[in-house]
Protein backbone atom coordinates (compact mmCIF):
# COMPACT_ATOMS: atom_id res chain seq x y z
CA UNK A 1 0.00 0.00 0.00
CA UNK A 2 2.90 2.57 0.69
CA UNK A 3 4.72 1.12 -2.32
CA UNK A 4 1.66 1.87 -4.31
CA UNK A 5 1.55 5.71 -2.99
CA UNK A 6 4.60 6.29 -3.10
CA UNK A 7 4.67 5.44 -6.58
CA UNK A 8 2.00 7.56 -7.30
CA UNK A 9 3.38 10.53 -4.98
CA UNK A 10 6.60 10.75 -7.29
CA UNK A 11 4.98 11.09 -10.61
CA UNK A 12 2.24 13.09 -9.34
CA UNK A 13 3.63 16.51 -10.27
CA UNK A 14 4.96 15.70 -13.53
CA UNK A 15 1.28 13.95 -13.97
CA UNK A 16 -0.18 16.98 -12.67
CA UNK A 17 1.47 19.20 -15.04
CA UNK A 18 0.54 16.67 -18.21
CA UNK A 19 -3.16 16.72 -17.22
CA UNK A 20 -3.84 20.60 -16.39
CA UNK A 21 -1.84 22.75 -19.27
CA UNK A 22 -1.69 19.99 -21.97
CA UNK A 23 -4.70 17.60 -21.82
CA UNK A 24 -7.33 20.27 -20.07
CA UNK A 25 -6.11 23.11 -22.87
CA UNK A 26 -5.79 20.77 -26.15
CA UNK A 27 -9.59 18.90 -24.67
CA UNK A 28 -10.85 22.51 -24.68
CA UNK A 29 -9.29 23.53 -27.75
CA UNK A 30 -11.41 20.44 -29.99
CA UNK A 31 -14.55 20.30 -27.42
CA UNK A 32 -14.81 24.44 -28.38
CA UNK A 33 -15.67 23.68 -31.59
CA UNK A 34 -18.48 21.45 -31.36
CA UNK A 35 -20.06 24.06 -29.01
CA UNK A 36 -20.64 26.55 -31.91
CA UNK A 37 -24.32 28.05 -31.98
CA UNK A 38 -24.66 27.50 -35.35
CA UNK A 39 -24.72 23.71 -34.72
CA UNK A 40 -22.31 20.62 -33.73
CA UNK A 41 -20.48 20.48 -36.74
CA UNK A 42 -20.99 23.80 -38.12
CA UNK A 43 -17.13 24.59 -38.22
CA UNK A 44 -16.28 21.64 -39.76
CA UNK A 45 -18.75 22.39 -42.88
CA UNK A 46 -17.75 25.47 -43.34
CA UNK A 47 -14.04 23.65 -43.27
CA UNK A 48 -14.76 21.55 -45.87
CA UNK A 49 -17.08 23.63 -47.65
CA UNK A 50 -14.07 26.22 -48.34
CA UNK A 51 -12.31 24.69 -51.89
CA UNK A 52 -9.00 26.76 -50.18
CA UNK A 53 -9.36 24.79 -46.85
CA UNK A 54 -9.91 21.75 -48.80
CA UNK A 55 -6.90 22.78 -50.86
CA UNK A 56 -4.89 23.39 -47.86
CA UNK A 57 -5.70 19.89 -46.19
CA UNK A 58 -4.76 18.20 -49.21
CA UNK A 59 -1.38 19.84 -50.04
CA UNK A 60 -0.64 18.76 -46.36
CA UNK A 61 -1.21 15.72 -46.60
CA UNK A 62 0.45 15.20 -50.16
CA UNK A 63 3.71 16.85 -48.81
CA UNK A 64 3.71 14.59 -45.40
CA UNK A 65 3.28 11.83 -47.84
CA UNK A 66 5.99 12.57 -50.20
CA UNK A 67 8.36 13.50 -47.44
CA UNK A 68 8.00 10.55 -45.75
CA UNK A 69 8.16 8.26 -48.79
CA UNK A 70 11.89 10.32 -49.87
CA UNK A 71 13.07 10.27 -46.24
CA UNK A 72 12.32 6.29 -45.60
CA UNK A 73 13.99 5.70 -48.66
CA UNK A 74 17.31 7.62 -48.49
CA UNK A 75 17.13 6.95 -44.54
CA UNK A 76 16.82 3.30 -45.12
CA UNK A 77 19.96 2.85 -47.79
CA UNK A 78 22.20 5.07 -45.94
CA UNK A 79 21.38 3.79 -42.37
CA UNK A 80 22.34 -0.04 -43.89
CA UNK A 81 25.98 1.75 -45.11
CA UNK A 82 26.03 3.23 -41.68
CA UNK A 83 25.01 -0.32 -39.96
CA UNK A 84 27.75 -1.94 -41.83
CA UNK A 85 30.73 0.24 -41.45
CA UNK A 86 33.05 -0.23 -39.04
CA UNK A 87 34.58 1.73 -36.07
CA UNK A 88 35.51 5.11 -36.49
CA UNK A 89 34.06 5.91 -39.46
CA UNK A 90 30.63 4.73 -38.26
CA UNK A 91 30.55 7.27 -35.20
CA UNK A 92 31.83 9.81 -37.75
CA UNK A 93 28.86 9.07 -39.71
CA UNK A 94 26.34 9.03 -36.92
CA UNK A 95 27.75 12.39 -35.54
CA UNK A 96 27.73 14.03 -39.04
CA UNK A 97 23.90 13.13 -38.70
CA UNK A 98 23.32 14.14 -35.28
CA UNK A 99 24.66 17.70 -35.84
CA UNK A 100 21.62 18.72 -38.33
CA UNK A 101 19.26 16.92 -36.38
CA UNK A 102 20.29 19.30 -33.32
CA UNK A 103 20.50 22.04 -34.98
CA UNK A 104 17.30 24.34 -35.05
CA UNK A 105 14.62 23.98 -37.89
CA UNK A 106 14.60 27.25 -38.36
CA UNK A 107 18.41 27.71 -39.31
CA UNK A 108 18.21 24.68 -41.26
CA UNK A 109 15.00 26.00 -42.97
CA UNK A 110 16.97 29.54 -43.59
CA UNK A 111 19.76 27.62 -45.40
CA UNK A 112 17.24 26.86 -48.08
CA UNK A 113 16.14 30.00 -48.32
CA UNK A 114 19.70 31.04 -49.36
CA UNK A 115 20.03 28.10 -51.67
CA UNK A 116 16.81 28.31 -53.73
CA UNK A 117 16.26 32.21 -53.78
CA UNK A 118 15.70 34.25 -57.07
CA UNK A 119 19.47 35.65 -56.66
CA UNK A 120 20.20 32.28 -54.75
CA UNK A 121 23.41 29.92 -55.06
CA UNK A 122 21.35 27.43 -57.53
CA UNK A 123 20.45 30.22 -59.37
CA UNK A 124 23.52 31.66 -59.68
CA UNK A 125 25.20 28.72 -60.40
CA UNK A 126 23.11 27.47 -62.76
CA UNK A 127 23.28 30.49 -64.76
CA UNK A 128 27.36 30.28 -64.57
CA UNK A 129 26.88 27.10 -66.10
CA UNK A 130 25.26 28.06 -68.87
CA UNK A 131 21.74 26.31 -68.46
CA UNK A 132 19.59 29.04 -68.07
CA UNK A 133 19.58 32.58 -68.49
CA UNK A 134 16.65 34.08 -66.24
CA UNK A 135 16.40 32.71 -62.70
CA UNK A 136 14.01 30.02 -62.17
CA UNK A 137 11.66 30.86 -59.29
CA UNK A 138 12.37 27.83 -56.92
CA UNK A 139 10.51 29.52 -53.58
CA UNK A 140 7.43 29.32 -52.51
CA UNK A 141 6.41 26.21 -54.44
CA UNK A 142 5.51 22.79 -53.30
CA UNK A 143 8.94 21.48 -54.08
CA UNK A 144 11.25 24.04 -52.26
CA UNK A 145 8.79 22.88 -49.01
CA UNK A 146 9.28 19.12 -49.69
CA UNK A 147 13.23 19.21 -50.59
CA UNK A 148 13.52 21.38 -47.10
CA UNK A 149 11.63 18.87 -45.39
CA UNK A 150 13.80 15.90 -46.53
CA UNK A 151 16.02 17.61 -45.48
CA UNK A 152 15.06 18.31 -42.35
CA UNK A 153 13.73 14.89 -41.44
CA UNK A 154 16.10 12.41 -43.09
CA UNK A 155 19.05 12.23 -40.64
CA UNK A 156 16.14 11.43 -38.21
CA UNK A 157 15.16 8.51 -39.97
CA UNK A 158 19.38 7.49 -40.33
CA UNK A 159 19.24 7.59 -36.89
CA UNK A 160 16.06 5.42 -35.98
CA UNK A 161 17.18 3.00 -38.84
CA UNK A 162 20.67 2.35 -37.74
CA UNK A 163 20.12 0.94 -34.42
CA UNK A 164 17.56 -1.56 -35.89
CA UNK A 165 19.81 -2.27 -38.75
CA UNK A 166 22.46 -2.65 -36.61
CA UNK A 167 20.21 -5.73 -34.41
CA UNK A 168 20.10 -7.70 -37.84
CA UNK A 169 23.12 -10.02 -37.09
CA UNK A 170 26.01 -10.44 -40.24
CA UNK A 171 25.77 -14.06 -40.08
CA UNK A 172 22.07 -13.99 -41.93
CA UNK A 173 23.26 -11.75 -44.95
CA UNK A 174 26.34 -14.39 -45.13
CA UNK A 175 24.00 -17.55 -45.19
CA UNK A 176 21.17 -15.59 -47.46
CA UNK A 177 24.47 -15.14 -49.87
CA UNK A 178 26.05 -18.35 -49.79
CA UNK A 179 23.06 -19.58 -50.20
CA UNK A 180 22.96 -17.68 -53.81
CA UNK A 181 20.82 -14.88 -53.26
CA UNK A 182 22.21 -11.65 -54.85
CA UNK A 183 22.76 -8.89 -52.84
CA UNK A 184 19.69 -6.87 -53.88
CA UNK A 185 17.47 -10.28 -53.37
CA UNK A 186 19.23 -10.48 -49.89
CA UNK A 187 18.31 -6.71 -49.24
CA UNK A 188 14.80 -7.04 -50.07
CA UNK A 189 13.86 -10.15 -48.63
CA UNK A 190 16.24 -10.07 -45.61
CA UNK A 191 17.05 -6.78 -44.37
CA UNK A 192 14.03 -4.84 -45.83
CA UNK A 193 11.92 -7.50 -43.98
CA UNK A 194 14.00 -7.46 -40.18
CA UNK A 195 13.56 -3.91 -40.44
CA UNK A 196 10.02 -2.92 -41.01
CA UNK A 197 9.38 -2.56 -37.29
CA UNK A 198 11.89 0.18 -37.37
CA UNK A 199 10.50 2.07 -40.81
CA UNK A 200 7.06 2.01 -38.97
CA UNK A 201 8.49 4.24 -36.15
CA UNK A 202 10.65 6.47 -38.36
CA UNK A 203 7.34 6.96 -40.91
CA UNK A 204 5.46 7.62 -37.85
CA UNK A 205 7.81 10.23 -36.49
CA UNK A 206 8.54 11.82 -40.59
CA UNK A 207 4.99 11.82 -41.24
CA UNK A 208 3.12 13.54 -37.90
CA UNK A 209 6.39 15.89 -38.17
CA UNK A 210 6.13 17.37 -41.53
CA UNK A 211 2.21 17.12 -41.03
CA UNK A 212 1.91 19.82 -38.40
CA UNK A 213 5.42 21.87 -39.74
CA UNK A 214 4.95 25.25 -39.29
CA UNK A 215 8.68 26.41 -39.67
CA UNK A 216 9.44 25.36 -43.04
CA UNK A 217 6.08 25.88 -44.66
CA UNK A 218 6.47 29.67 -43.81
CA UNK A 219 10.03 30.03 -44.89
CA UNK A 220 9.92 27.66 -48.51
CA UNK A 221 6.23 28.14 -49.06
CA UNK A 222 4.99 31.35 -47.59
CA UNK A 223 1.36 31.93 -48.32
CA UNK A 224 1.30 30.57 -51.79
CA UNK A 225 1.96 27.31 -50.30
CA UNK A 226 -0.49 27.42 -47.06
CA UNK A 227 -0.36 24.02 -45.28
CA UNK A 228 -2.48 23.64 -41.97
CA UNK A 229 0.71 25.11 -39.56
CA UNK A 230 0.67 27.94 -41.49
CA UNK A 231 -3.15 28.04 -41.81
CA UNK A 232 -4.03 27.60 -38.11
CA UNK A 233 -0.80 30.26 -36.89
CA UNK A 234 -2.86 33.06 -39.79
CA UNK A 235 -6.54 31.89 -38.84
CA UNK A 236 -5.31 32.72 -35.02
CA UNK A 237 -3.03 35.25 -34.97
CA UNK A 238 -3.66 37.27 -38.43
CA UNK A 239 -7.47 37.16 -38.44
CA UNK A 240 -7.89 36.09 -34.40
CA UNK A 241 -10.72 33.73 -36.28
CA UNK A 242 -10.59 31.26 -33.07
CA UNK A 243 -13.13 29.00 -34.07
CA UNK A 244 -11.28 28.50 -37.55
CA UNK A 245 -7.96 28.09 -35.42
CA UNK A 246 -9.29 25.50 -33.13
CA UNK A 247 -11.24 23.72 -36.14
CA UNK A 248 -7.84 23.21 -38.06
CA UNK A 249 -5.93 22.09 -34.42
CA UNK A 250 -8.61 19.44 -34.27
CA UNK A 251 -8.04 18.11 -37.32
CA UNK A 252 -4.48 18.18 -36.81
CA UNK A 253 -5.04 15.91 -34.00
CA UNK A 254 -7.16 13.36 -35.39
CA UNK A 255 -5.52 12.57 -38.35
CA UNK A 256 -1.82 12.50 -35.86
CA UNK A 257 -4.01 10.23 -33.89
CA UNK A 258 -5.50 8.47 -36.32
CA UNK A 259 -1.82 7.64 -37.81
CA UNK A 260 0.23 6.68 -34.94
CA UNK A 261 -2.73 4.39 -33.81
CA UNK A 262 -3.09 2.88 -37.41
CA UNK A 263 0.99 2.39 -37.74
CA UNK A 264 0.86 0.95 -34.34
CA UNK A 265 -1.37 -1.91 -35.45
CA UNK A 266 0.42 -2.68 -39.15
CA UNK A 267 3.46 -2.60 -36.73
CA UNK A 268 1.69 -5.28 -34.14
CA UNK A 269 0.42 -7.33 -37.66
CA UNK A 270 3.30 -7.16 -38.68
CA UNK A 271 5.71 -7.93 -35.96
CA UNK A 272 4.26 -9.69 -32.98
CA UNK A 273 7.45 -8.93 -30.91
CA UNK A 274 7.50 -5.00 -31.34
CA UNK A 275 5.64 -2.85 -29.29
CA UNK B 1 34.02 -11.22 -41.94
CA UNK B 2 31.86 -8.63 -42.95
CA UNK B 3 29.62 -8.47 -45.96
CA UNK B 4 30.93 -6.09 -48.82
CA UNK B 5 28.78 -2.62 -49.24
CA UNK B 6 27.57 -2.38 -53.37
CA UNK B 7 29.95 0.40 -54.24
CA UNK B 8 26.49 2.29 -55.67
CA UNK B 9 25.34 2.69 -52.33
CA UNK B 10 28.49 3.88 -51.07
CA UNK B 11 28.49 6.73 -53.47
CA UNK B 12 24.70 6.94 -52.80
CA UNK B 13 25.34 7.46 -49.15
CA UNK B 14 28.38 9.92 -49.87
CA UNK B 15 25.71 12.00 -51.57
CA UNK B 16 23.61 12.19 -48.88
CA UNK B 17 25.62 13.10 -46.39
CA UNK B 18 26.83 16.44 -48.96
CA UNK B 19 23.68 17.15 -49.03
CA UNK B 20 23.44 16.98 -45.31
CA UNK B 21 26.52 18.85 -45.02
CA UNK B 22 26.26 21.57 -47.51
CA UNK B 23 23.76 23.80 -46.53
CA UNK B 24 25.25 24.39 -43.40
CA UNK B 25 28.58 24.73 -44.82
CA UNK B 26 26.68 27.23 -47.00
CA UNK B 27 25.04 29.23 -44.05
CA UNK B 28 28.69 29.58 -42.09
CA UNK B 29 30.40 31.14 -45.41
CA UNK B 30 27.21 33.11 -45.81
CA UNK B 31 27.94 34.81 -41.98
CA UNK B 32 31.44 35.00 -42.67
CA UNK B 33 30.77 37.26 -46.04
CA UNK B 34 31.66 41.25 -45.76
CA UNK B 35 28.93 42.14 -47.71
CA UNK B 36 25.66 43.26 -46.90
CA UNK B 37 23.90 40.93 -48.45
CA UNK B 38 23.61 37.00 -48.22
CA UNK B 39 26.24 35.74 -50.55
CA UNK B 40 28.49 32.30 -51.13
CA UNK B 41 30.94 31.76 -51.32
CA UNK B 42 31.59 34.75 -48.76
CA UNK B 43 33.35 37.90 -50.37
CA UNK B 44 35.94 39.07 -47.86
CA UNK B 45 36.20 37.44 -44.74
CA UNK B 46 34.82 39.76 -41.57
CA UNK B 47 33.20 39.20 -38.52
CA UNK B 48 31.01 42.14 -38.63
CA UNK B 49 28.01 40.38 -38.76
CA UNK B 50 28.20 38.61 -35.57
CA UNK B 51 29.08 41.98 -33.92
CA UNK B 52 25.53 43.36 -35.56
CA UNK B 53 23.70 40.47 -34.10
CA UNK B 54 24.82 42.26 -29.91
CA UNK B 55 24.07 46.14 -31.71
CA UNK B 56 20.84 44.90 -32.52
CA UNK B 57 18.67 45.04 -29.54
CA UNK B 58 15.43 42.94 -30.70
CA UNK B 59 18.56 39.81 -31.02
CA UNK B 60 19.84 40.96 -27.46
CA UNK B 61 16.62 40.59 -25.66
CA UNK B 62 15.06 37.58 -27.47
CA UNK B 63 19.22 36.10 -27.01
CA UNK B 64 18.30 36.49 -23.03
CA UNK B 65 14.92 35.35 -22.96
CA UNK B 66 15.47 32.04 -25.04
CA UNK B 67 18.46 31.18 -22.61
CA UNK B 68 16.38 31.99 -19.57
CA UNK B 69 13.28 30.30 -20.71
CA UNK B 70 15.38 27.27 -21.72
CA UNK B 71 17.35 27.07 -18.73
CA UNK B 72 14.49 27.05 -16.53
CA UNK B 73 12.12 25.18 -18.46
CA UNK B 74 15.08 22.39 -17.90
CA UNK B 75 15.44 22.58 -14.53
CA UNK B 76 11.80 22.63 -13.77
CA UNK B 77 11.27 19.32 -16.07
CA UNK B 78 14.37 17.81 -14.30
CA UNK B 79 12.90 18.19 -11.07
CA UNK B 80 9.50 17.14 -11.37
CA UNK B 81 10.99 14.73 -14.65
CA UNK B 82 13.64 12.72 -12.19
CA UNK B 83 10.78 11.65 -9.53
CA UNK B 84 8.69 10.40 -12.38
CA UNK B 85 11.54 8.73 -14.22
CA UNK B 86 12.35 6.66 -10.64
CA UNK B 87 8.75 6.23 -9.76
CA UNK B 88 8.40 4.41 -13.30
CA UNK B 89 11.86 2.05 -12.67
CA UNK B 90 11.12 1.72 -8.44
CA UNK B 91 7.66 1.05 -8.73
CA UNK B 92 6.57 -0.05 -12.04
CA UNK B 93 4.21 -3.12 -10.78
CA UNK B 94 2.67 -0.80 -8.56
CA UNK B 95 1.50 1.69 -11.49
CA UNK B 96 -0.26 1.27 -14.31
CA UNK B 97 1.39 1.24 -17.92
CA UNK B 98 -0.69 4.43 -19.37
CA UNK B 99 1.36 6.49 -16.99
CA UNK B 100 4.16 6.00 -18.60
CA UNK B 101 1.96 6.99 -22.28
CA UNK B 102 1.28 9.91 -20.40
CA UNK B 103 4.83 11.52 -20.24
CA UNK B 104 5.40 11.12 -23.72
CA UNK B 105 1.92 13.14 -24.63
CA UNK B 106 3.87 16.21 -25.05
CA UNK B 107 5.97 14.48 -28.24
CA UNK B 108 2.42 13.21 -29.63
CA UNK B 109 0.16 16.11 -29.72
CA UNK B 110 1.20 18.13 -32.78
CA UNK B 111 3.87 21.12 -30.66
CA UNK B 112 1.47 23.71 -33.13
CA UNK B 113 -1.43 22.77 -31.27
CA UNK B 114 -0.21 22.77 -27.85
CA UNK B 115 1.28 26.38 -28.04
CA UNK B 116 -2.36 27.79 -29.47
CA UNK B 117 -4.35 25.81 -27.19
CA UNK B 118 -2.15 27.51 -24.15
CA UNK B 119 -2.50 31.19 -25.72
CA UNK B 120 -6.27 29.84 -25.75
CA UNK B 121 -6.90 28.33 -22.99
CA UNK B 122 -4.05 29.59 -20.07
CA UNK B 123 -2.56 32.83 -21.46
CA UNK B 124 -6.19 34.27 -22.47
CA UNK B 125 -8.52 32.16 -20.38
CA UNK B 126 -6.58 32.86 -17.05
CA UNK B 127 -4.70 35.48 -17.70
CA UNK B 128 -1.46 34.16 -16.91
CA UNK B 129 1.26 36.35 -17.88
CA UNK B 130 2.83 35.38 -21.29
CA UNK B 131 6.70 34.63 -19.78
CA UNK B 132 5.17 32.17 -17.49
CA UNK B 133 2.72 30.68 -20.20
CA UNK B 134 6.17 30.24 -22.41
CA UNK B 135 7.75 28.72 -19.44
CA UNK B 136 5.12 26.18 -19.23
CA UNK B 137 4.77 25.42 -22.60
CA UNK B 138 8.64 24.89 -22.94
CA UNK B 139 8.35 21.94 -19.74
CA UNK B 140 5.52 20.55 -21.12
CA UNK B 141 8.17 19.80 -24.45
CA UNK B 142 11.06 19.00 -22.50
CA UNK B 143 9.81 16.97 -20.07
CA UNK B 144 9.57 13.71 -22.65
CA UNK B 145 13.24 14.01 -22.73
CA UNK B 146 13.79 14.31 -19.19
CA UNK B 147 12.15 11.15 -18.38
CA UNK B 148 12.74 9.16 -21.26
CA UNK B 149 16.92 9.34 -20.53
CA UNK B 150 16.89 9.94 -16.91
CA UNK B 151 14.46 6.52 -17.36
CA UNK B 152 17.22 4.78 -19.99
CA UNK B 153 19.95 5.65 -16.74
CA UNK B 154 17.62 4.18 -14.30
CA UNK B 155 16.97 0.90 -15.87
CA UNK B 156 20.34 0.18 -15.18
CA UNK B 157 20.82 0.94 -11.87
CA UNK B 158 20.67 -1.76 -9.45
CA UNK B 159 17.87 -0.67 -6.80
CA UNK B 160 19.80 -3.73 -4.19
CA UNK B 161 22.60 -0.93 -3.73
CA UNK B 162 19.75 1.62 -2.66
CA UNK B 163 17.99 -0.97 -0.19
CA UNK B 164 21.40 -1.71 1.32
CA UNK B 165 22.17 1.59 2.33
CA UNK B 166 18.56 2.12 3.88
CA UNK B 167 18.54 -1.04 5.70
CA UNK B 168 21.79 0.19 6.66
CA UNK B 169 19.83 2.93 8.67
CA UNK B 170 20.06 5.84 5.85
CA UNK B 171 17.18 7.79 5.54
CA UNK B 172 15.27 7.47 1.94
CA UNK B 173 15.56 10.98 0.96
CA UNK B 174 19.03 10.92 1.75
CA UNK B 175 19.81 7.60 0.09
CA UNK B 176 18.40 9.11 -3.07
CA UNK B 177 20.67 12.39 -2.73
CA UNK B 178 23.75 9.98 -2.08
CA UNK B 179 23.55 6.62 -3.57
CA UNK B 180 20.55 6.72 -6.57
CA UNK B 181 21.61 10.35 -7.93
CA UNK B 182 25.56 10.03 -8.70
CA UNK B 183 24.44 6.75 -10.10
CA UNK B 184 22.40 8.54 -12.97
CA UNK B 185 24.47 11.53 -13.12
CA UNK B 186 25.34 11.24 -16.92
CA UNK B 187 21.88 10.41 -17.65
CA UNK B 188 21.15 13.73 -15.79
CA UNK B 189 23.67 15.83 -17.47
CA UNK B 190 22.39 14.58 -20.99
CA UNK B 191 18.55 14.95 -20.18
CA UNK B 192 19.60 18.64 -18.67
CA UNK B 193 21.39 19.88 -22.25
CA UNK B 194 19.28 17.61 -24.66
CA UNK B 195 16.14 19.54 -23.17
CA UNK B 196 18.03 23.05 -23.60
CA UNK B 197 18.89 22.68 -26.84
CA UNK B 198 15.25 21.43 -27.85
CA UNK B 199 13.90 24.43 -25.93
CA UNK B 200 16.18 26.92 -27.37
CA UNK B 201 15.49 25.82 -30.71
CA UNK B 202 11.77 25.76 -30.64
CA UNK B 203 9.17 27.18 -32.91
CA UNK B 204 5.74 25.92 -32.55
CA UNK B 205 5.06 26.20 -29.16
CA UNK B 206 6.63 29.75 -28.67
CA UNK B 207 4.96 31.07 -31.87
CA UNK B 208 1.81 31.84 -29.93
CA UNK B 209 3.20 32.79 -26.41
CA UNK B 210 4.79 35.79 -27.71
CA UNK B 211 3.96 39.18 -26.26
CA UNK B 212 4.90 42.80 -25.54
CA UNK B 213 8.68 42.75 -24.75
CA UNK B 214 8.63 38.47 -25.21
CA UNK B 215 9.84 36.89 -27.90
CA UNK B 216 12.20 34.10 -28.09
CA UNK B 217 15.60 33.72 -30.66
CA UNK B 218 13.97 31.94 -33.50
CA UNK B 219 11.05 33.56 -33.22
CA UNK B 220 13.04 36.62 -34.02
CA UNK B 221 14.81 34.98 -37.03
CA UNK B 222 11.33 34.54 -38.06
CA UNK B 223 10.28 37.82 -38.21
CA UNK B 224 13.36 39.22 -39.43
CA UNK B 225 13.66 37.23 -42.17
CA UNK B 226 10.33 38.47 -43.43
CA UNK B 227 11.62 41.97 -43.89
CA UNK B 228 15.37 41.80 -44.22
CA UNK B 229 17.57 39.60 -46.58
CA UNK B 230 20.77 40.27 -44.70
CA UNK B 231 23.49 38.11 -43.27
CA UNK B 232 22.92 38.72 -39.55
CA UNK B 233 20.44 35.76 -39.67
CA UNK B 234 23.58 33.68 -41.29
CA UNK B 235 25.68 34.72 -38.08
CA UNK B 236 22.77 33.74 -35.30
CA UNK B 237 22.47 30.71 -37.11
CA UNK B 238 26.38 30.20 -36.51
CA UNK B 239 26.07 30.93 -33.00
CA UNK B 240 23.05 28.51 -32.61
CA UNK B 241 25.20 26.08 -34.58
CA UNK B 242 28.47 26.42 -31.95
CA UNK B 243 25.68 25.86 -29.18
CA UNK B 244 24.87 22.59 -31.07
CA UNK B 245 28.94 21.18 -30.92
CA UNK B 246 28.73 22.30 -27.22
CA UNK B 247 25.86 20.13 -26.45
CA UNK B 248 27.07 17.30 -28.46
CA UNK B 249 30.50 17.51 -26.74
CA UNK B 250 28.66 17.48 -23.22
CA UNK B 251 26.43 13.93 -24.39
CA UNK B 252 29.31 12.32 -26.24
CA UNK B 253 31.40 12.71 -22.73
CA UNK B 254 28.42 11.51 -20.92
CA UNK B 255 26.21 9.05 -22.23
CA UNK B 256 28.47 8.62 -26.02
CA UNK B 257 26.42 9.79 -29.40
CA UNK B 258 25.72 6.44 -30.13
CA UNK B 259 22.88 6.76 -27.16
CA UNK B 260 21.11 8.99 -29.91
CA UNK B 261 20.76 6.63 -32.39
CA UNK B 262 18.34 3.95 -31.17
Amino acid sequence: MTLRRAGWFLSLPALLLVALFLILPVGATIFATFLEPKGVFAPYVDFFRSGFRRAVLWRTLEIAVITTALSLVIGFLVAFVVSRTPGRLRSILIIAAVFPLLTGVVVRSFAWLIILGKNGILNSFLIWLGVTDTPFTMLYTQGSVIVAMVYLFVPLMILTLVGVLEGIPDDLIQASASLGATPAATFRQVVFPLAVPGLIVGAVLVFTGSFTAYATPSLLGGEKQMVLGTLLHQRAMVAFDWTGASTVAAIMVVVTVLVVLGMTRVAKRLNPMAT
Amino acid sequence: MRTPIPLPLIAFTVLVYLFLMGPLVIVIGAALSDTSYLTFPPQGLSLRWFEKIFEMAAFRRTIVTSLQIAFLATALALLIGIPAAYALNRYRITLPTWLSTIFVLPVLVPEIVLGFSLLRSVAVGNDLPIFATLLVGHTLIVLPYCVRVVSASLASFDFSIEEAAISLGSPPLKTFFTIVLPNIQSGVIAAFILAFITSVNDVSVSLFLTGPGVSTLPIQILAHVEQFFDPVIASVSVLLMLLTVTVMAVVERTLGLTFLAK
